[in-house]
C-alpha cells in the first residue's frame, strides 16, 4: 500500500474517468495549463488535451451553465469551482436550471453534471473562502450533494458522482488535500451515493458527521470516556436516514458534528428525522455540535476555536452521556 | 446507458422555400397568443403568462433557417418560438392549461415549453439563463465535430445581466457555434430600455467580444431570415458566434396583469403600422404567392385551427399525481427516454 496525498485521489478519479469515458470533460479556472491552484488537475492537460481539459475565463455563470448545456447534449462535464463560494454568482445554473431539466422534460433531457469544489475552514483563507455552503444545495430536488473525507472516499464518491445521471455537487475539504494516507487505488471502486458508513463502531452515542469533521470525530472518540460510534454521512442529500436511525437505535444517543453554522447545518434535519423515528427510545436529547452563527474568522487562534476540535467534541459527548443533558455550545457557556 | 435515437421527421418543421407556410405560422402564433389571453379570463391558466404578439417575424425567421438537430434556448416569452419550431398548438395550449397533452405534460406551464425533437430545451424563466446553456450545447457540437449550432434567444432585458456578457465572451474565446439572438422589444419587463441601458443598440456590444453584431428589422421575416442564415453559416463553418439584434415590439404588456400604461404615447400605433404579418402578407401578394384577399381567410382558418386545439387541450386531463414525483431524479427505470441530439 502506497502513501498518497489526498489531492492525488481527486486527480486519479478525474484521470481514470476521462480515460474510461470519452464524454467526460473537465473545466474551470486555472485547471489546465497551470494544473490547478491545489494541484488536483496536474497533468490532465498533457494526458487528455485542451479539448477536454479546459481553462475558462473567470466567469462562473458562463462555464457552469456551459456544463449544463454540454451535459444535456450528451457530455459528462466535471466543472470545478476553485472555492465553493465562487458558485454564488452562478447558483441559478445549478439549483434552478440543472436541477429542473429532467423534471420539465419528463426524463428526455438529463444533466449528468458534476460540480466539484474545495470547501471548508482551517487554513486562514478568511470568511469568503472557508465555508462549506452545503445548505445552498441540500434539499434541492433533482440533485445530490456529497462530501469527501479521505483518499478512499474521495476516489469512490467522485467516480460515483461522474457516473451518476443527475447533477452532483462534490465538496472536497481543502484542508485534506495536503494530508497523506495509505491508499491503493482501485479503478472499479465506487461509493453508492446516498449511503453512509460506520467509520468507527461504538456503543454509547452515535456521532453523525462528514468531511473534515470525520477525523475530528475519530480523534474525539479516542479521547472520550464514553464509547462513541462515528458515522461518515458521505452524501448530505439525499442522506442515509436508515443507517443513522439504525445506529442511534443501538446507542440511544445522537450527536451531530457539523462544519456548518448552527442556523444552517444539516444536523437539524438529522435530529428531526431521528426524533420522529425513535421518539421515546432515546437516552438523552440529541446534541448538535456546530459552528457558531458567525463568519469564519481569519486570526489563527480564533479559527481554531471556531472549528470543533477533538477535545471539545469529546468533552461535549462525555457530558451528554454522563448527565443525560445537552451541554451548551462554547459560545453560550458562562465564562 | 442506451440512448434513444428518435429522429422522426418533424411534420411541422418550417421549410425555407415554403413561404406560405411561414405566413400561416405567423398567423397561427398570433391566434394562439390571443386564445391564451382569453383562456386566462376563462380561468384556465394559472400563474402568469408572457405574450409575444407583434414578434412573430422573429420566431418564424429564426425557425426557418435552422434544423431540428440544432439546439434552441429561449426565454419564458417563448410560445411563438415553440410554435415556429414545430411544437403543435395543442402541445403549447395544453401545457399552458396544465394538461397531460402539454409539451411538458402539465409540469411546466407557460414559462417552460419544451420539445427535444425540434431542439427546444425547456424555456428559461430566469433572465439570461439560456445563454450559458447554449454555449454548452455548442461545446458538445464542437466536441463531436459536427456542424450543429446553438441558438440563444433572449430579450433586451437580458443584455444587462452578467450571463449575457459572460456567455458572449466565453463563446468568442472558444469560437463556439452559437447565434445569440436578442429580441429588442424596447421593454425589459415594465421598464423602457432607455431607463436601463446606455446604448440604443444592443448589437454594438458584440464589438467587446470580437464577434459580428448586426441590427436587424425584426418585423421583416426575410430580414430576420437573411441575418440568421449568415450567422448560422458562420457558426457551422467554425467561424464562431454572432450577435443579432432584432428590433421588434410586443403588443401586450410584460405579463397578463400588465396593461402597459408605461408605454410612450403613440408608440404602439407606430409599430402597428409595421405589423410583421401585414408586411409579410403584402410581400407574398407581390410575389404572387397569395391573392390580395387571402390574409383574412388565413386568419379565419387559423382561428378555427387554434380553437379546435384549445377545445382538445381542455378535454385533456390534468397530469396524474404520480407525475409529480416521477421525474425528479433518475429511477431504476433508467434513462431510456433520454433524447440523443447527435445520433446522426
Amino acid at each position: 500500500m502506497a502513501k498518497i496525498w489526498i489531492r492525488q485521489a481527486v486527480l486519479r478519479a478525474l484521470d481514470d474517468a476521462m480515460t474510461d469515458d470519452p464524454s467526460v470533460i473537465v473545466m474551470g479556472e486555472d485547471i489546465a495549463a497551470a494544473g490547478g491552484p491545489f494541484k488536483v488537475t496536474e497533468g490532465l492537460l498533457a494526458t487528455h488535451g485542451p479539448d477536454r481539459v479546459i481553462d475558462t475565463p473567470i466567469s462562473e455563470m458562463a462555464f457552469l451553465g456551459a456544463g449544463v448545456g454540454a451535459a444535456v447534449c450528451g457530455m459528462k462535464p466535471v466543472v470545478e469551482m476553485m472555492f465553493i463560494e465562487f458558485i454564488g454568482v452562478a447558483l441559478d445554473q445549478l439549483t434552478t436550471q440543472a436541477a429542473t431539466m429532467r423534471y420539465l422534460s419528463r426524463g428526455k433531457l438529463t444533466v449528468p453534471l458534476v460540480v466539484r469544489a474545495s470547501a471548508g475552514a482551517g487554513q486562514g483563507f478568511g470568511c469568503q473562502h472557508s465555508q462549506m455552503l452545503d445548505h445552498w444545495f441540500r434539499g434541492t430536488p433533482g440533485m445530490k450533494v456529497v462530501v469527501t473525507s479521505n483518499a478512499r472516499t474521495t476516489y469512490g464518491l467522485l467516480r460515483a458522482a461522474i457516473d451518476d445521471p443527475d447533477p452532483v455537487v462534490v465538496l472536497e475539504p481543502r484542508i485534506l488535500y495536503s494530508e497523506r494516507e495509505e491508499y491503493t487505488f482501485d479503478r472499479d471502486y465506487r461509493i453508492a451515493l446516498g449511503t453512509a458508513e460506520i467509520a468507527r463502531p461504538g456503543s454509547q452515542a452515535t456521532v453523525v458527521t462528514c468531511g473534515a469533521m470525520v477525523r475530528v470525530a475519530l480523534k474525539a472518540a479516542e479521547q472520550a470516556a464514553c464509547d462513541l460510534e462515528v458515522i461518515d454521512l458521505l452524501t448530505l442529500w439525499p442522506w442515509d436516514r436508515k443507517a443513522v436511525v439504525e445506529s442511534v437505535a443501538r446507542t440511544g444517543r445522537l450527536i451531530t458534528l457539523e462544519e456548518a453554522t448552527e442556523g444552517a447545518g444539516w444536523g437539524a434535519t438529522v435530529v428531526a428525522a431521528v426524533h420522529a423515528d425513535l421518539f421515546g427510545k432515546l437516552k438523552a436529547p440529541p446534541l448538535r455540535i456546530t459552528l457558531p452563527d458567525a463568519p469564519v474568522p481569519y486570526a489563527g487562534g480564533l479559527e481554531a476555536r471556531y472549528l470543533p476540535d477533538p477535545a471539545y467534541v469529546a468533552g461535549q459527548a462525555d457530558e451528554l452521556v454522563q448527565t443525560g443533558q445537552t451541554p451548551a455550545p462554547w459560545w453560550r457557556q458562562a465564562s | 446507458m442506451t440512448l434513444s435515437n428518435q429522429h422522426e421527421p418533424v411534420a411541422r418543421r418550417l421549410e425555407l422555400a415554403d413561404r406560405l407556410a411561414q405566413l400561416v405560422r405567423m398567423v397561427e402564433i398570433r391566434a394562439v397568443e390571443a386564445r391564451i389571453q382569453a383562456l386566462f379570463s376563462e380561468g384556465h391558466v394559472r400563474g402568469s403568462t408572457h405574450l409575444a404578439n407583434g414578434q412573430e417575424a422573429v420566431a418564424v425567421g429564426i425557425a426557418r433557417e435552422i434544423d431540428p438537430d440544432d439546439i434552441v434556448t429561449c426565454t419564458y416569452r417563448g410560445h411563438g418560438h415553440a410554435l415556429a419550431l414545430g411544437v403543435t398548438p395543442l402541445a403549447v395550449i395544453g401545457e399552458i392549461a396544465g394538461r397531460v397533452c402539454g409539451c411538458a405534460g402539465g409540469l411546466g406551464g407557460s414559462m417552460h415549453l419544451v420539445e427535444p425533437s425540434v431542439g427546444l430545451l425547456p424555456t428559461f424563466a430566469i433572465i439570461g439563463a439560456g445563454l450559458p446553456v447554449a454555449c454548452g450545447a455548442a461545446m458538445a457540437a464542437q466536441a463531436r465535430g459536427n456542424d450543429r449550432v446553438a441558438v440563444a434567444i433572449f430579450g433586451d432585458g437580458s443584455a444587462n445581466i452578467g450571463a449575457f456578457h459572460e456567455s458572449l465572451n466565453f463563446a468568442a474565446i472558444r469560437k463556439l457555434p452559437v447565434v445569440f439572438v436578442c429580441e429588442n422589444n424596447l421593454y425589459g419587463e415594465y421598464t423602457r430600455i432607455n431607463l436601463t441601458t446606455p446604448v440604443t443598440d444592443i448589437a454594438v456590444r458584440a464589438a467587446s467580444y470580437a464577434m459580428p453584431g448586426e441590427i436587424v428589422d425584426g418585423q421583416d421575416v426575410d430580414a430576420v431570415g437573411a441575418a440568421m442564415a449568415q450567422a448560422v453559416a458562420r457558426a457551422r463553418a467554425g467561424e464562431g458566434p454572432t450577435l443579432l439584434e432584432m428590433k421588434t415590439y410586443r403588443y401586450s404588456g410584460h405579463s397578463r396583469s400588465d396593461p402597459a400604461t408605461y408605454r410612450l404615447a403613440g408608440e404602439l400605433d407606430l409599430w402597428l403600422q409595421r405589423d410583421p404579418i401585414d408586411l409579410f402578407a403584402a410581400q407574398l401578394v407581390s410575389e404572387k404567392v397569395i391573392d390580395g384577399d387571402a390574409l383574412p381567410r388565413i386568419v379565419a382558418e387559423q382561428r378555427d385551427v387554434v380553437e379546435a386545439a384549445t377545445q382538445a387541450a381542455l378535454a385533456s386531463p390534468p397530469p396524474d399525481l404520480s407525475e409529480m414525483l416521477r421525474h425528479v431524479s433518475a429511477t431504476q427505470e433508467g434513462d431510456s427516454q433520454r433524447w440523443n441530439f447527435w445520433s446522426k
